[in-house]
């Protein structure tokens, strides 16, 4: 049963990550919810999985009795269920703002500024200050900023 | 000795102020502190002499070895008077120099914040101390030079010698860490002192040297490091006299002779110091002469002298050592008075051109007067203290058998050159016929005069009586820098011999090159292209280089496609783990046990790879959201399977809330069918990354799970749920109790999701928009009527439960979410928000605030916070006590957040303004 949770696993993550680069940003939100998926079955059978009982105490008992679910993976996925959902409601209402904003939801299209242009010639490096001048005449008025 | 250096630190500081109040006085005030700590220090020659050394350690990061070491001996006083006592003459002549300038108190505080870092430097006996006041006065020196700061040649220079200085300070710490592994694992200079043997032996010897020279040498400008130093004259004249010839350069010249006991006399050490101090010596007295601005001579000059005195440290024994420390002394009396005159002369005439200067000497007579003493002794003429210095590095060269005829030669032919550069500072300017200047000359104001005038004067003063000076400066700074005591005398008068002739010849020569001054530099001119190989250059070269590099990497990798920056992570996800797992894993073996797993399982799991694949192919956003809700709800069973309710619980509920906003959303999105079709290449390489990212995560998941399973975490809970966190459920106890602080922050995220989806929406909003078309239908209407009751009822039954039963805050509020949701649906907005009554924000907030309340009562008891409160309240014979905690208070919290958020993104959505008008609910029918 373990082993064919790992292969949901990955089989989901697979589609998730196919999704996630897709251009059209609502697939990537599925992908997203896909890839949540995924990562939580993979935690959760981390931590061994079988038929096991809930892990409940009996009433009047101090300690589970008998075999029970390992707990922690548990706690961990409900957070990350948790996680996972505020995470995808976020993300959709970006898209909508994206699509409101920018007037499209294909991620390749979205440009707010361009990339950088290619430097000129730095202002902080400039011809050696040391080779001296032919007349000297370039002296440096210091008091130029009274 | 901190607190005089926490009273400089200090004054630095309030200096701007009482700039601002005292105006033009503030300099004469402000000098005082220099003048005091003067004072204080010189009182402490006849401790020095008599015990060796004062020192204070002050421990700082004990654990590193840090301690604010200060060690008060021979080298370090003789540095002291000469920054205070410089540092005082500067503050009034800048006082003067900057009068009226609207950064004056900006300079103040630049000026005395570098002299309190000196001070810290040539006092601290702490490696690392050291290295921090080194790196202090570098950066006081790039606020200095950097001082007119709209001129852009200052903000070139300040930067270059920042860089330079700055670098070497990098390789300065390694050098600095190394000696302190070498030494012995000791940052204290002292006990590294001791072990000076076993330094010199060390394997680490060489490294450490290399490192320390490279910091020595851009520190105080030697080859090939020494271009910054003729730039940094873009700094108002104060600072060019203050700093980059008087004190901050001479700080790598410091260090080498505070090292000399330890690092010095072996061949390394000898060889590199010398050849590198020889070669900046020659190079900087050359090419001064090539100058005309009087003060980029005084700069060459510089080199010229720290090269001499590189050199004479260098060469490490007795001679070269005396003969080093009165040359500081010399250089720094005379070079102070050169360039505080050459600042007075710019400053009255309006020129620094030698070619445009003359016969200043009428119109200033006392700057001349001490223009001509301070040229004698850089000539090196008696009866100045030049002299003395002059003849002590000539026996030192003498003395130094090896290299027979080199030294004094090079020693000869530099300091002729000097002879000649002198001339050119002071014979053109002050002799000679007057010429016609920018401005009429006069005398300039006492403050500056004051400066050269002492400092020149000084120099005379020793010349005539040099006894004055070896037992309490000199005597003591050669002890230090030797290790050992030896006697010294000084004498304007060696009597007839070596050294002597060599100075006759050295006058000789440089008048006859002074006098033909000229045609030298026309020759010098010719030379000129050669800098384009200089090491200037390959400053430019680097800075430029690494900036293109930059600029190159960042549009590489930073170009603004979503797609690209994930193929980057998803890529490097796929090619690390991968590559770890192939590489370093023996392998692995999968036990699998194929036919326990029952017909249901195979049938969800079927289930959910198909509807997987539906949503990754499908071209309807429809089917894709339904296929992706199948995948939700098959998940959830798949738990329930597995023995946790509580997981599947959550993971139908929120599947559910998700398609619900999907759906929201896809009102304004447009259809799949209207996008473009990506390129087959871009979608079959997808597939391959994808494809590459299921398998690694697969292949980790199974070698996770081959190692062998440790359950004394999972045996932790379980036998403490029940007697320590009074709950039944597990999973309920570990997440409100045993790690409550990480739900809460969970549950903060959730909350600030919120709040900026909400800005998102609502952001630059038109006017409110006409909300979503309620038609719910007559049979949604009444069974929500019947419904929306018993919902609120469980949600709060789950919450209660949920300490003790499959359930909790989470679920619970989820719940009640979907109760409201389906209300919304039926009923429209404004029906739910009566019922809600408040906004869903506020639900956020106090939701956030009774789970942060309820780990502040453990804090009012004195235990951790958020550790679980509980109380029993007795309900009446025959009935278990009722208890109650902290922990469901928590619960209650985190089911209010859990509310909260959903509406409010569920609200924002459903009243979210669309691209165009008349864009409000678009059937389900279409775009399907």
């Amino acid at each position: 049963m373990q082993t064919l949770l790992i292969l949901l696993a990955g089989v989901l993550f697979a589609a998730g990550v196919y999704l996630v680069l897709r251009r059209n940003l609502l697939r990537m939100i599925f992908g997203l919810v896909l890839l949540s998926n995924a990562v939580n079955l993979l935690v959760f059978s981390m931590g061994r999985v079988a038929r096991l009982a809930p892990p409940l105490v009996p009433e009047g008992a101090m300690a589970p009795v008998g075999a029970v679910a390992n707990p922690l993976p548990q706690a961990l996925v409900l957070t990350a269920i948790v996680i996972g959902f505020g995470l995808v409601s976020f993300a959709l209402v970006l898209a909508y703002r994206s699509f409101v904003t920018l007037g499209t939801v294909e991620t390749d299209a979205f440009e707010d500024e361009p990339a950088p242009a290619p430097r000129d010639t730095a202002p902080t490096v400039a011809p050696p200050l040391s080779l001296p001048t032919t007349n000297g005449a370039a002296s440096h008025p210091e008091l130029s900023a009274r | 000795m901190l607190t005089a250096l926490l009273i400089s630190f200090v004054v630095a500081l309030a200096a701007p102020a009482v700039h601002r109040v005292l105006g033009d006085r503030a300099s004469w005030v402000l000098a005082a502190l220099p003048l005091g700590l003067f004072a204080t220090f010189a009182a402490r020659i006849p401790a020095v002499s008599a015990e060796g050394a004062v020192t204070q350690v002050v421990p700082w990061v004990p654990s590193f070895g840090v301690n604010l070491s200060f060690y008060l001996d021979g080298l370090s006083l003789l540095f002291v008077l000469l920054i205070t006592g410089l540092g005082a003459l500067i503050v009034v002549y800048a006082g003067a120099y900057l009068k009226g300038h609207r950064d004056l108190g900006r300079f103040y505080l630049a000026l005395l914040l570098f002299m309190s870092a000196m001070l810290g430097l040539v006092l601290s006996s702490n490696l690392i101390a050291l290295f921090v006041f080194w790196e202090l006065t570098s950066f006081a020196s790039y606020l200095l030079i950097g001082f007119k700061h709209e001129d852009e040649d200052s903000r070139r220079s300040a930067l270059q010698a920042l860089l330079v200085t700055g670098g070497g300070g990098l390789a300065l710490l390694g050098g600095l860490i190394l000696l302190g592994i070498a030494g012995g694992g000791t940052f204290e200079l002292t006990e590294i002192m001791a072990n000076g043997e076993a330094v010199r032996a060390h394997a680490l010897y060489p490294a450490l040297f290399a490192l320390i020279a490279v910091g020595c040498f851009t520190k105080s400008a030697q080859f090939p490091f020494h271009f910054w130093l003729p730039n940094a004259m873009a700094a108002p004249t104060p600072v060019s006299a203050y700093l980059h010839s008087a004190t901050m350069v001479k700080a790598g010249i410091y260090l080498l002779m505070r090292l000399d006991a330890t690092l010095g006399g072996t061949a390394l050490w000898v060889g590199t110091l010398a050849t590198a101090g020889a070669i900046t010596m020659l190079l900087g007295a050359v090419w001064a002469l090539r100058q005309t601005d009087l003060k980029k001579v005084l700069a060459y000059s510089t080199v010229t002298a720290l090269g001499t005195l590189t050199l004479l440290v260098g060469l490490s024994f007795e001679a070269s050592i005396k003969a080093a420390v009165v040359f500081l002394l010399v250089h720094a009396l005379y070079k102070g008075a050169l360039f505080l005159i050459a600042g007075s002369v710019d400053h009255e005439t309006g020129t620094r051109d030698v070619l445009a200067l003359g016969g200043l000497r009428r119109a200033m007579p006392v700057t001349g007067v001490a223009a001509a003493l301070a040229g004698l002794s850089m000539a090196g003429l008696p009866p100045l203290f030049g002299f003395v210095g002059k003849e002590l590095t000539y026996k030192a060269k003498l003395g130094f058998d090896a290299a027979d005829v080199l030294l004094p030669g090079a020693a000869v032919l530099a300091n002729a050159l000097t002879v000649a550069a002198a001339g050119v500072l002071v014979l053109r300017p002050f002799f000679g016929s007057m010429r016609a200047t920018p401005k009429p000359p006069h005398e300039t104001p006492p403050a500056m005069w004051l400066g050269p005038l002492v400092l020149a004067a000084a120099g005379l003063l020793f010349g005539l009586f040099p006894a004055l000076l070896p037992a309490t400066l000199v005597g003591n700074a050669v002890t230090a820098t030797l290790g050992y005591t030896i006697e010294i005398k000084l004498a304007l008068w060696y009597g007839l011999g070596a050294a002597l002739y060599l100075s006759v010849l050295t006058v000789a020569v440089g008048v006859l090159t002074y006098w033909q001054w000229d045609r030298v530099r026309g020759a010098l001119a010719r030379l000129d292209g050669l800098t384009r190989f200089g090491p200037e250059r390959g400053y430019e070269r680097l800075l430029e280089g690494t900036l293109a590099f930059a600029d190159w990497q960042t549009r590489l990798l930073q170009n603004g496609s979503l797609r690209g920056y994930l193929v980057w992570l998803l890529g490097l996800v796929v090619v690390l783990p991968g590559a770890a797992l192939v590489l370093r894993h023996d392998g692995f073996a999968v036990a699998t046990a194929w036919d326990e797993i029952l017909p249901h399982e195979w049938a969800l799991a079927g289930l959910i790879i198909a509807s997987a694949l539906v949503t990754a192919g499908s071209r309807s956003r429809t089917l894709a959201v339904a296929a992706l809700g199948v995948v939700g709800f098959s998940v959830a069973l798949l738990f329930l399977g597995l023995g946790a309710p509580d997981l599947a619980m959550t993971q139908l509920l929120v599947e559910t809330l998700i398609v619900v906003i999907i759906l929201l959303v896809l009102r304004h999105l447009p259809t799949l069918r209207t996008e473009r079709a990506e390129p087959g290449l871009s979608r079959w390489a997808s597939g391959a990354l994808a494809l590459g990212a299921g398998t690694v995560v697969t292949l980790l998941g199974l070698a996770v799970v081959a190692t062998p399973f440790d359950p004394s975490v999972a045996q932790f809970y379980a036998e403490r749920s029940v007697p320590e966190g009074f709950g039944r459920n597990l999973v309920n106890v570990i997440l409100v109790d045993f790690r409550a602080l990480d739900t809460l922050g969970e549950i903060t995220v959730l909350a600030v999701a919120a709040l900026g989806a909400f800005v998102l929406v609502r952001a630059g909003a038109a006017p409110a928009f006409p909300t979503l078309d309620v038609d719910g239908s007559v049979i949604l209407r009444t069974a929500t009527r019947f419904l929306i009751t018993l919902l609120f009822l469980t949600a709060l039954f789950l919450l209660w439960r949920g300490h003790n039963e499959p359930g909790g805050g989470f679920i619970g509020g989820l719940v009640a979410a979907g109760a409201f949701a389906l209300y919304l649906m039926a009923f429209g907005e404004a029906a739910m928000r009566r019922l809600l009554r408040v906004a869903p924000r506020d639900l956020l907030g106090v939701g956030l605030g009774i789970a942060l309340l309820s780990g502040l009562f453990a804090v009012a008891s004195n235990e951790a916070f958020m550790t679980g409160q509980w109380l029993s309240l007795k309900l009446g014979d025959g009935l278990e006590p009722l208890k109650l905690g902290t922990p469901l208070l928590f619960d209650i919290g985190v089911f209010l957040v859990v509310v909260g958020f959903t509406l409010t993104i569920v609200l924002a959505l459903e009243r979210a303004p669309g691209r165009t008008p008349g864009d409000r609910a678009q059937p389900a029918e279409e775009g399907a």
